[in-house]
């Protein structure tokens, strides 16, 4: 594969600038129960149906840790080569707001529970390293809810009190392109790992942008604006390229840049100030007196790194040694755990390369179509194992095999019993296609004629000839073997 | 029979099990002194149908089995009690009727008692004399223009006035201690984390504990016996077995090794106080005690230090008070921020208000490093004395207070006089100790005055045998006529 050069730069009049992107992911965690109460953790419960009397911070009561997200938290700190602190502090970030019930988010501040990792990404121009800076524990707030009435803001606490992971990279992403991946692996890790669903539209993944803008070559960073909440990738790249555009312009009419915060607005495609440095809340962190400090023995560190599966990187290079797959092959087939999977089962039935360009050519295509995940696609991995098998073996051509698809699609049905009823198999004898070749050629001899005093484009003729009288099923490559032999004697 | 409600709870238990009373007499007694006993408002609220529901039930199917077979109990108004309201003596929860019951109360209900009703205290336990209260002040029974003390001061004025046979208290700085000193009983801090703090409404967290109050030491070991316990629903409660206060009291103490810090004096403390100091010395001295001066250098950072962590940790444990959920709601307010700040100012006190200031001021980015950081630091020095002390000694003795119970209204308009009340009592909190303070005599003007016995963490054995010695051979009786009914 050709390399291709980095070129994302914000031109302005006097020069190019470079964006500088800095990512904080709040990542749901996967886990039964909220972070510090019992209360259950599924998605789209009817509003206030999941809350206990800790998340709605009723006099007196405390909050316990829930094990198992500390152990999402560990996993994933594993997941992105990351530092687990075996010594860290649930803070209180203190602020009054209608859906933070205790007047408090129980986080993580000064020391959390991972530390700086690094997650690698594939890009057109090579393969790029982004550091991660920690890794901290969270509460998630409740949801103001602002349109249900004229007058009134209602509040939804079943996400009160969820755990959230709040995943902060370095300041090293460089283009829309690379916020685009980066978020992308950071799902795939968690979702290998069983530790965040990545689900978008629900509100699994969401991030806070930090942007900023230098002249090329400036060694210094620009002042940043963070852009709060985003939770699409395509908003996070809609923002950042308003927002480093914006800040270019500010730079080059001789003006300053605040460093504050701002929303984007998705109806109308720009980002707005939300609220000044100067306008900082105040969140008089302290140590939250109700919960000890957390201490992670190191052998729960150890087992949990034993039992952690094997992830996207690695299995990449498996893939390329073991299935013969080239890079972006590879990185396709990675890149989600139940793809991967899927295609480890046809690889062993079958043609490991074929395998690999009918799944992302037309299996990936039919899926795309209807919007299916792999789990659900109406093909079993077992069934196009069968099909690749049948085509590699030369039982059906490239062209049938598209057709016999089609039907497994439709029915559901394996590919032997399809290409059985209804006749499909490839005509791959040598004598019963030199006998039909043999029927075409007398049938046209004028043609034959033309074609031997030169006129050497009618070879394509007598080839679909020979396919509508097999109705095609001949063989291509016999075809144009027999009917070269036959045409010059 | 004579009385009864002015015995101690293990004769009350003795008299129960003897069937020489039935728990709905009891209860009836007690129903009766708290009906004549208004003019004290120690009550802020009542369960008496309730309690004798209770009483009958216990009557009709008894388990003298238990610690606290049918024994009408009335509790501090911080614990959240299931049904019944709880106000933390403040006007931000005046109707608030909790869902669910504290564990420390759930844990003594299960001993066989039952609630006789809720006791005043300061608002959110935020005072020395129970003057801050939403519900009025507390009237110690010791004298009609004394203060009982506090934070848990209706629950010291209701036990020396007979209204409840024992009472639980919270302490945060000394609101145990201080209440038990001047109302002439006992009062224990227990280690913190030995009774669990869920469904406490929460002042301080990295202090609170709650602990028991009661008229002798031996009553103090049943009550603690039967509140205390390891609870998975508080993350700072600890995980050991539990122990039998009560049957392994024993008033041997010879050998035990008696701390005296030198730093427990302020000036112009009563010489009584030090008289009495004298006098518990001595008391121990001829018990077979051994009498070891010691130092702890960092007693004088104490107070400074507990002004800045506990309010911190209230500024915080306090935003939750916001009208949206439950609790006191200002009717103005014409946008969220503006209900918050009406219904805020509207529910919470002077006192309660001045501490949030202090604390969200010593949070406050810029000052963190200066104030809070800093406390958090001496507090470990004060641990830190503790910790070597205790190398070589068994418990320390003290006084309990600076002074006797002081007159209503004397210290209201000095914040600073009244804190000072805790000098002796806030250590002990800070270093997570257990500490008890038991009556050991009078003053000139005849009010009484404890002393105090602080132990190792986790050693409340070893400071209840202390007391239950020196209760024995103290002479100190607590003489207080009802001039109330």
């Amino acid at each position: 594969m050709s390399k291709e050069k980095f070129d994302y730069f914000i031109k302005g009049e006097k020069g190019k600038y470079e964006v500088v992107i800095g990512l904080e992911v709040h990542a749901q965690v996967l886990s039964k129960s909220k972070l510090f109460s019992g209360s259950s953790t599924k998605f789209g419960a009817d509003p206030n149906n999941q809350v206990s009397l800790i998340d709605s911070a009723f006099p007196g009561m405390l909050p316990v840790i829930n094990e198992e997200c500390v152990k999402q938290a560990v996993r994933t700190g594993l997941g992105l080569n990351a530092k687990i602190n075996n010594y860290s502090v649930f803070d209180r970030k203190n602020y009054f707001y209608a859906d933070l019930p205790q007047g408090y988010q129980i986080s993580q501040y000064k020391n959390p529970i991972v530390g700086e990792g690094k997650v690698l990404l594939d890009m057109p121009y090579g393969s790029k390293e982004i550091g991660i800076e920690r890794l901290h524990l969270e509460q998630d707030a409740g949801k103001s809810i602002h349109d249900m009435d004229p007058s009134n803001t209602y509040v939804d606490l079943n996400r009160s009190g969820i755990a959230l992971m709040e995943i902060v990279s370095k300041p090293d992403l460089r283009s829309p392109d690379e916020v685009n991946a980066y978020i992308k692996k950071l799902r795939s890790i968690m979702r290998y790992l069983g530790t965040c669903d990545g689900n978008m539209q629900e509100g699994s993944l969401r991030a806070d942008v930090n942007v900023s803008v230098r002249k090329e070559g400036d060694k210094n960073f620009g002042t940043r604006c963070e852009i709060k909440n985003v939770n699409s990738i395509k908003f996070m790249q809609m923002a950042i390229e308003y927002e480093a555009a914006r800040q270019v312009e500010l730079i080059e009419n001789g003006k300053v840049i605040d460093q504050e915060t701002r929303l984007f607005d998705t109806k109308k495609n720009e980002t707005r100030s939300m609220r000044s440095k100067e306008d900082a809340h105040d969140y008089r962190y302290f140590p939250d007196p109700d919960l000890l400090p957390l201490k992670l023995e190191q052998k729960l560190i150890d087992d949990l790194k034993k039992t952690l599966p094997e992830l996207p990187d690695k299995k990449k290079e498996r893939f390329i040694k073991e299935y013969g797959l080239n890079a972006y092959e590879a990185n396709v087939l990675v890149s989600e755990k139940e793809i991967s999977d899927y295609y480890e089962e046809v690889a062993k039935l079958s043609d490991k390369k074929l395998a690999a360009t009918w799944m992302m050519g037309d299996l990936f295509a039919m899926l795309n179509d209807r919007g299916l995940d792999i789990s659900k696609s109406p093909i079993s991995a077992k069934h196009f194992a069968e099909l690749v098998q049948a085509i590699k073996s030369g039982e059906i051509s490239g062209r049938i095999a598209k057709e016999v698809f089609e039907i497994m699609v439709e029915s559901g049905d394996n590919p032997k019993k399809i290409i059985e009823s209804k006749g499909m198999k490839q005509q791959s004898d040598p004598k019963e296609l030199e006998k039909m070749i043999n029927e075409i050629l007398s049938k046209n001899k004028d043609k034959v004629d033309q074609y031997k005093a030169g006129k050497e484009k009618l070879f394509g003729f007598f080839v679909g000839q020979v396919m509508k009288l097999s109705g095609g099923k001949a063989n291509p490559q016999l075809t144009n073997e027999i009917l070269k032999k036959l045409l010059k004697g | 029979m004579a009385d009864i409600t002015n015995q101690s709870l293990n004769e009350i238990i003795e008299n129960v099990k003897t069937k020489k009373v039935s728990s709905t007499d009891l209860t009836k007694a007690y129903i009766k002194n708290i009906e004549s006993a208004k003019k004290l408002n120690a009550f802020v609220t009542t369960t008496f149908d309730q309690a004798l529901d209770k009483a009958k039930q216990f009557d009709n199917k008894p388990n003298f089995d238990q610690l606290l077979p049918g024994i009408p109990l009335a509790v501090k108004d911080l614990f959240c009690t299931e049904n019944t309201k709880t106000t933390a003596g403040s006007n931000i929860l005046n109707n608030f009727i909790p869902s669910y019951e504290s564990t420390v109360t759930k844990n003594l209900w299960n001993n066989g008692s039952f609630l006789l009703g809720k006791l005043n205290c300061d608002e959110f336990a935020m005072g020395s004399s129970n003057e801050t209260s939403h519900y009025g002040n507390v009237i110690n029974p010791v004298g009609d223009q004394l203060v009982p003390g506090g934070s848990s001061g209706g629950s010291s004025s209701a036990l020396a006035a007979d209204l409840t046979p024992a009472t639980i208290g919270t302490d945060t700085g000394g609101s145990i201690r201080q209440p038990a000193s001047f109302t002439g009983t006992v009062g224990l801090k227990p280690t913190y984390g030995l009774c669990s703090r869920w469904g406490i409404v929460a002042f301080a967290s990295s202090l609170d504990q709650a602990g028991p109050m009661t008229k002798t030491i031996k009553d103090c070991a049943i009550m603690l016996e039967s509140m205390s316990g390891f609870d998975e629903k508080d993350s700072t409660s600890i995980n050991k077995k539990k122990e039998q206060y009560s049957k392994n009291l024993k008033d041997n103490i010879e050998g035990l090794k008696i701390g005296i810090p030198k730093e427990y004096r302020v000036d112009n403390m009563p010489k009584e106080v030090d008289e009495l100091w004298e006098k518990g010395k001595k008391i121990l001295k001829d018990l077979g005690a051994q009498l070891i001066d010691i130092s702890l250098p960092h007693t004088k950072y104490a107070l400074p230090t507990y002004y800045i962590v506990a309010p911190a940790e209230a500024s915080s444990n306090l935003a939750r008070y916001d009208g949206v959920r439950y609790g006191y709601r200002s009717k103005q307010g014409k946008d969220l921020i503006e209900m918050y700040e009406k219904t805020r100012s509207e529910g919470f006190g002077d006192e309660v208000k001045r501490r949030i200031l202090i604390g969200t001021y010593v949070l406050s980015s810029g000052y963190y490093d200066a104030y809070y950081l800093k406390a958090q630091k001496v507090r470990q020095l004060i641990k830190k004395d503790f910790d070597d002390s205790f190398t070589k000694i068994d418990a320390i003795l003290t006084p309990s207070t600076p002074s006797s119970a002081f007159k209503i209204g004397e210290k209201t308009n000095d914040p600073v006089s009244m804190y000072l009340n805790d000098i002796f009592t806030v250590p002990v909190n800070l270093a997570g100790l257990p500490a008890l303070s038991m009556p050991a005599g009078v003053d000139k003007q005849g009010y009484p005055l404890g002393l105090q016995l602080i132990g190792k963490a986790l050693d409340e054995q070893k400071i209840l045998n202390i007391g239950y010695a020196f209760e024995k051979n103290c002479g100190f009786k607590n003489e207080i006529k009802k001039w109330w009914s």
